[in-house]
């Protein structure tokens, strides 16, 4: 590692509509390094990633690489200049044999022809400088997943790259394909390329990072060599901030009525899921990005089916086929994506507020309008839906008003329980806190939540207890008093 | 912003009307006898067999599919028909119901292939438009058949004072279609489903059976019109409804349902009918060749689309309204 540094970005700042994703970042990456990045889902830095390879333009500052300064870099300059993304999703076409996949764009001519021997040797070179044994003949379709990785990474390195950024590599391996892939990182550190690596796992983090820079809300918080920190100073970096008091107080009544109970839920990428929800009360699950917390959402409402396991609501063991059986077993599912999975954009509040409550507000199928209007507007009061009327389309709404809109179609269908993917994502902060209070408001009255948040403060301040989920599994159990940020980011990413 | 996309959606519902109008008023002025009680009840008679189909057209591209099978569906109605009356000596009411039946039963069938096995509305469609042609060639050995009981030709040729007989058929099909369409939870279901199946789907919609129906529904409703238009010619023929299919969907996209699905309404879906009519017989009238005709509604069926596309697109570059409140 020399302390010549390969990347220099000054003051990058990039701003979306509303939110500022990177807010004013400099950072040197040297070269021969490996530089970690972490940080919490959300704090910029896919962003961060994609504009060092030049997929996002940043709205202020400069990259520097290689002491070339660029103000806006392209995909293909940043390529050019030696940057390689090994992004979670592969690009790999599986069809294709590994040689084909490694010169795809880029052959190696003679003449008219393709140079096939010449790119098969090439192939079979880098694969010899990574000390790896796949054929070059062979099919990507028939490689494993960690097969398929060294490939990306072979396919860098064919291309002369010098700067590999890795987004969460270790994810889809198993323990000795992640022992296998830090050899290859390790090789390739000693012939002088650079690593950026992105991991949740913060064991990674201590174990191949020469540095560490912590991000959080978009801005960098600091770069500390890796031998100078320790796991609870990272943790309590990445997750900073102090918890506000915005969260309305709700006094959660000891009861015993269980609504739903779930008993060796397995499927859907979970394995042997086990809890309870009682009436009153809301339910944190806490978890990385892809620990299956929005699987588990999906299995209760029927979107997809358990392998095995129970469901029960309400002490009566349900079936859940399709999201009709979870909705007439009184479960509403508030989606992630709400303009994808959520609202009905291109209708109106009206339409949307009563879509699932039609059959029961009609007679051979004539919707009775007067009955729908009146339910229209008791919910739009009730959840206080800002627009000058019900036949406003949902697309010219808000977020924070959309997801009420979301919200007002599930509550006319009197559920018991309220499953919230992700309730704020997209809000701003004035929506995010009526969104809260309305529901307190409805584990008052006695419905039951489960709140899935990736906000650390959001899943602390509301929840009444919180389970944990980590890699498909439920490794951690709280009660309220018990639960603080450090304690849930241990479980979610220790193992 | 909202004041400003109603008016964009004002002039784009009307657009079509003040089309309406223009080939109206263009075609007078060339041709005096254009414009006469006459001639526009004779524009509604020619209409009314686009017009009941396109009813049923209109529920299929609301969902987001498309029916290419319903020419097909008219010849093999004429032809079931005709066989069931004149060679099996079925009585005719009967043997309309039959055909209905089975007609819808075909409808059926496409819409349990699009539902289920997910395959392409266009794929599902395109081979019934062959199976049912081939069912009307077989069942006729390809001739016409003719020899109907006397009064058969009443719905198709007769009248009620002085409007046509299929005409009244047209209305009340298109007032059907409204109350489907806007009264009923069903049209709600189908706009929500061509907006985003998915979300419907998460609302508890069942989305199968919506998409099951609306098929049943255009086979339905091209079976009535091939049943009105074999009463009107007195004998069945497996050519009737050659093209009838392109027809109805340059009807139904011109009067501003998205090929795209989840948009459009009843009125649009009139007006675009009356265009296709008031174009027919003005060309008609200005004696252009058949020839020149289809190239003429080639091109009318390629703006009409485009004109839905690029509205789409526009749509979807301008920036996403205001996010925060």
């Amino acid at each position: 590692m020399s302390n010549r540094a390969i990347i220099q970005l000054s003051h990058i700042t990039k701003q979306y509509p509303g939110v500022v994703a990177l807010d004013d970042i400099s950072l040197e990456i040297r070269e021969g390094e490996i530089l970690a990045l972490a940080g919490e889902n959300g704090a910029g830095k896919s962003t961060l990633i994609k504009t060092i390879a030049g997929a996002i333009t940043p709205s202020s500052g400069t990259i520097g690489i290689n002491n070339r300064e660029y103000g806006s870099l392209s995909p293909a300059q940043a390529r050019e200049a030696g940057v390689s993304v090994i992004y979670q999703e592969f690009n790999l076409v599986n069809e294709l044999s590994v040689t084909d996949n490694i010169f795809l764009g880029e052959y190696k001519m003679k003449g008219l022809v393709l140079d096939k021997k010449a790119m098969r040797r090439k192939t079979e070179e880098v694969f010899r400088q990574l000390d790896i044994h796949i054929s070059p003949d062979t099919l990507v379709k028939d490689l494993s997943v960690a097969y398929q990785q060294m490939v990306e990474i072979a396919k860098a390195i064919a291309k002369n790259a010098k700067i590999l950024i890795m987004d969460e590599p270790s994810a889809p391996l198993t323990g000795q394909e992640v022992e296998n892939m830090f050899r290859v990182v390790s090789t390739l550190k000693k012939a002088g390329v650079t690593f950026i690596y992105i991991t949740h796992r913060l064991e990674e983090i201590f174990r191949i990072s020469d540095r560490i820079a912590v991000m959080r809300d978009g801005k960098l918080i600091t770069v500390r060599n890796t031998k100078d920190i320790n796991e609870d100073e990272l943790v309590r970096l990445m997750i900073g901030r102090e918890l506000t008091g915005t969260y309305p107080k709700h006094e959660m009544k000891e009861t015993d009525d269980i609504v739903l109970k779930i008993d060796g839920l397995t499927g859907n990428g979970l394995k042997d899921i086990s809890l309870e929800v009682r009436k009153g009360e809301i339910l944190g699950i806490g978890g990385l990005v892809g620990a299956g917390r929005t699987e588990l959402a999906e299995m209760l409402f029927g979107i997809v089916h358990p392998e095995r396991g129970s469901i029960a609501v309400n002490g009566k063991p349900v079936s859940i086929q399709k999201p009709l059986d979870a909705i007439r077993s009184g479960i509403a599912l508030v989606p992630e994506d709400r303009k994808r999975h959520g609202a009905l954009l291109h209708l109106s509040i009206q339409q949307n507020i009563s879509i699932p409550s039609l059959p029961g507000l009609s007679k051979m199928t004539f919707i009775h309008s007067g009955r729908e209007q009146k339910l229209v507007d008791q919910y739009m009061k009730a959840l206080r839906i800002k627009a000058p009327d019900s036949r406003q389309l949902v697309k010219n709404l808000s977020g924070g008003n959309q997801q009420k809109v979301v919200l007002a179609k599930w509550l006319a269908m009197e559920p018991d329980l309220i499953l919230f993917d992700e309730p704020t994502r997209g809000i701003d902060i004035g929506a995010k806190f009526e969104i809260y209070q309305i529901m307190t408001e409805l584990v008052k009255k006695g419905k039951a939540i489960i709140m899935i948040s990736s906000e650390m403060p959001e899943l602390i301040g509301m929840s009444d207890r919180i389970v944990i989920l980590r890699n498909g599994r439920l490794t951690g159990y709280l009660k309220k008093g018990e639960f603080d940020q450090e304690q849930i980011m241990r479980y979610a990413s220790l193992s | 912003m909202a004041l400003k996309v109603n008016v964009g959606e004002k002039i784009k519902k009307y657009i079509i009307v003040i089309v309406l109008f223009a080939l109206v008023a263009f075609f007078s002025i060339l041709t005096p006898s254009f414009l006469t009680v006459d001639n526009l009840l004779t524009i509604a008679r020619q209409v009314s067999m686009t017009g009941i189909a396109a009813v049923g057209m209109m529920f299929v591209l609301l969902i987001g599919g498309i029916d290419l099978s319903i020419g097909s569906q008219v010849a093999f109605v004429n032809i079931l028909c005709a066989f069931l009356i004149i060679n099996a000596g079925v009585p005719v009411v009967p043997a309309i119901l039959i055909c209905l039946a089975v007609s819808t039963a075909t409808g059926l069938l496409m819409g349990t292939m699009v539902a289920v096995i997910r395959i392409p509305a266009f794929i599902a469609t395109l081979s019934f438009m062959n199976i049912l042609k081939g069912a009307a060639l077989s069942i006729s050995s390809g001739l016409p058949i003719y020899g109907f009981p006397e009064g058969f030709n009443m719905v198709g040729q007769g009248y009620i004072g002085i409007v046509p007989i299929p005409v009244i058929i047209m209305v009340v099909v298109f007032i059907a279609g409204a109350f489907i369409l806007n009264k009923s939870y069903l049209g709600r279901y189908f706009y929500a489903v061509g907006g985003n199946e998915e979300a419907a789907r998460l609302s508890g919609i069942n989305v199968r059976m919506v998409i099951q129906l609306v098929f049943s529904l255009s086979a339905f409703f091209a079976a009535v019109s091939g049943l009105v238009t074999l009463s009107r010619l007195n004998s069945g023929s497996p050519q009737t409804g050659d093209g009838f299919e392109f027809d109805v969907i340059t009807a139904v996209v011109l009067g501003g349902v998205s090929i795209s699905g989840g948009s459009g309404t009843m009125l649009g879906t009139v007006v675009g009918v009356l265009i296709m009519g008031v174009l027919s017989n003005g060309l008609i009238m200005l004696n252009t060749s058949e020839y020149m005709q289809l190239i003429i509604k080639g091109i009318v069926l390629a703006l009409a689309v485009g004109i839905d596309c690029v509205q789409r697109n526009r749509v979807k570059v301008k920036p996403s309204a205001k996010e925060a409140e």
